[in-house]
């Protein structure tokens, strides 16, 4: 089943002139991220420091640490969810400074939750429609009055909610209550309902946590469907090796909040300072 | 048996709680026709009508939104008191009782309204209880308000003093129309239950289309988890603003229409017991429950005066009644018991009918 992506040709990736690399065929347009000495105090603990990255437009991105680094930390730097306490985010070229996570969700990152987070009492279509919330819009009294513009616009959500969900193949759990979905569904929904805000920069923390060896095999196959069809880039966290360095591209390593290794799959199985702090460490155990 | 699609479903659950409002407005006009209503439980529907609105209302902004409001009478008191106002002051420039009395809603509805973007601004940009704890205080604040507001009208327009009657500084002719501590008293009562029952109409109609559109996706989405509709671009402050001043505005309309069931209105009327009421009948009627909020409402309501004939225990027996009623609805043992015997009873009736 992983067999295509286990083969696919490594892409070439090549320096940037700020701190990182970027795939080749990126490299003709601006990064669509870009985090300069990014860093964060929790009172008297750093908990990042001097982060510096840049993803291309249409790069699959890995971010990997041993537990605590301070993987999801960022994830929340770059939604605002803290405000960074050094550095700056340039999101399209555009400095995100000041914007908080409503803001910077309209500009483009959406993301996923390492404890997932649907609303779990409504339904799976719903959870969808909320995130089209911004993408198709009409005003209150137009919903309250029932006027022609709300029936048009709600058969356009339930469209669109639709043909999201056929991405995981999910439309048959439309009406599913999003509480009660098995947990590999709710993550799977958790990633339809980040994509279906329009986003140019996907975040997904941990996106295969809890799911077998053929459902993260299905999902390394939707997470390259995802980047192919929206053409956008994803940065995800990931515990789980095979889908790292399986999909993604360029890959940093976070070890105490620092950056230690950035490269692309080979380069970081080689990185002997990645070995100590993460996968060395690994080895031992097994 | 083919598994209904939940907007079929919420299409018949709504259909239910509309027909039900409507046969009930029926069923007790053919009893008042017919003379079977005692003139104390006649005297009762405005009341009633103004309390399942208040129960809608309060149940947008607990159930709907996920926000606890203890000072819902306090919309009801501004409603209430700026409705009363405008009818006694236009009582001459609109002659027409219906027409006044709708108008009198409105002003009612817009200063609950603005009441409601006072307190909802600055404080539902917070997290946590603050909600509550500002509109227990809004509440106080505007009973004592009123309290000491003196209100009167001449020819030279509307007069405002917070000293005594004399301060207003009426011309000849002018009235006062809101006595501080004494209210306002009149001797036209304009509301009727025909009214009641359109402004409960009116107030399902806003709240069920408000839920089952994006602004009440986003709304929920905010009571389910507020990080995760942050992530996906709902700003909280506005909807939950949407929501709360929503339900100010249905409950200024239903304190107008209450206020002018009655000869004589006071401030004290909207306390913080009748704020407790409000939030006693949407809990037990459930939380995001419509339907559940009308039926306890109006239930609630009655029982005290159903119970008059017990005159001594009648408090007695409706907290009774309340403690059953939370049991039957919440406690698992009680919902298992009841569960089962509809079941029972279900199958009786269908005389062993084919299953599923």
């Amino acid at each position: 089943m992983s067999s295509r992506v286990k083969n696919k040709q490594p892409t070439k990736m090549v320096p940037v002139p700020s701190h990182s690399i970027i795939p080749e065929r990126d490299i003709d347009k601006a990064p669509i991220l870009e985090c300069q000495h990014l860093g964060i105090d929790f009172g008297g603990l750093t908990a990042v420091n001097d982060f510096n990255l840049t993803v291309g437009r249409t790069e699959i991105a890995g971010l990997i640490g041993p537990n605590g680094a301070g993987k999801t930390t960022v994830f929340n730097l770059l939604t605002k969810v803290y405000q960074p306490t050094r550095g700056t985010i340039l999101l399209d070229g555009k400095d995100t400074h000041g914007m908080n996570t409503v803001q910077v969700n309209r500009a483009g990152i959406a993301r996923t939750f390492q404890n997932i987070r649907l609303f779990d009492k409504l339904t799976v279509e719903d959870n969808v429609k909320i995130g089209l919330h911004n993408q198709i819009r009409y005003p209150m009294w137009s919903g309250v009055l029932r006027l022609p513009s709300y029936w048009k616009k709600e058969k356009l959500a339930h469209e669109s909610a639709m043909e999201l969900l056929h991405i995981f193949d999910m439309e048959d759990l439309a009406n599913h209550q999003a509480g009660s979905l098995p947990y590999g569904a709710q993550r799977r929904l958790e990633i339809v309902r980040a994509l279906a805000t329009n986003p140019s920069l996907l975040l997904l923390d941990e996106p295969a946590a809890g799911m077998n060896p053929s459902e993260t095999a299905d999902l390394m196959e939707n997470i390259l469907k995802i980047r192919d069809t929206f053409q956008i880039a994803i940065m995800l966290i990931e515990h789980d090796m095979s889908l790292v360095m399986g999909i993604c591209e360029g890959i940093c390593v976070l070890n105490f909040g620092q950056v230690i290794a950035k490269g692309t799959p080979a380069e970081i199985q080689a990185n002997p300072k990645v070995i100590e702090a993460y996968l060395g460490s690994q080895k031992k155990e097994g | 048996m083919k598994k209904l699609t939940p907007s079929r479903k919420r299409l018949i659950n709504n259909s239910i709680t509309y027909g039900m409002v409507i046969a009930a407005f029926v069923i007790i006009q053919i009893m008042k026709a017919g003379g079977m209503l005692s003139s104390s439980l006649q005297g009762l529907l405005v009341p009633i009508c103004a309390y399942v609105t208040m129960a809608i209302a309060l149940n947008l902004v607990v159930g709907i939104s996920g926000e606890l409001s203890l000072g819902h009478a306090g919309f009801m008191s501004v409603g209430a008191f700026s409705g009363m106002v405008f009818n006694i002051a236009m009582q001459s420039a609109i002659p027409v009782a219906p027409l006044r009395l709708l108008c009198a809603m409105l002003v009612g509805a817009v200063f609950a309204g603005i009441a409601g973007v006072i307190v909802g601004v600055p404080v539902l940009r917070l997290r946590g209880d603050y909600l509550a704890i500002v509109t227990l205080a809004f509440g106080e604040i505007i009973k004592n308000i009123i309290n000491i507001l003196y209100i009167g009208v001449d020819e030279n327009g509307l007069h405002f003093s917070t000293q005594n009657e004399a301060a207003l500084g009426l011309a000849e002719g002018g009235k006062a129309i809101l006595k501080g501590p004494l209210g306002v008293t009149t001797n036209v009562k304009l509301s009727t239950f025909t009214a009641g029952f359109i402004l409960v109409l009116v107030a399902i109609t806003v709240v069920l289309n408000l839920v089952n559109s994006r602004t009440g996706r986003a709304v929920m989405a905010l009571r389910d988890n507020r990080i995760a509709a942050e992530s996906v671009g709902i700003g909280a402050t506005k909807y939950k603003l949407i929501a709360f001043v929503t339900s100010a505005v249905l409950a200024g309309a239903a304190g107008a229409l209450y206020a002018m069931n009655y000869s004589s209105v006071a401030a004290k009327q909207f306390d913080f017991n009748a704020s407790i009421l409000i939030l006693v009948f949407v809990v037990l009627g459930g939380l995001g429950n419509i339907r559940g909020s009308i039926i306890a409402a109006a239930l609630l309501y009655v029982l005290p005066e159903l119970l008059r004939d017990f005159y001594d225990f009648r408090m007695l027996i409706y907290a009774i009644v309340l403690i059953l009623v939370m049991l039957a609805t919440n406690n698992p043992t009680f919902k298992q018991f009841f569960g089962g015997l509809f079941a029972r009873l279900g199958r009786g009736s269908r005389k062993g009918g084919a299953q599923e």
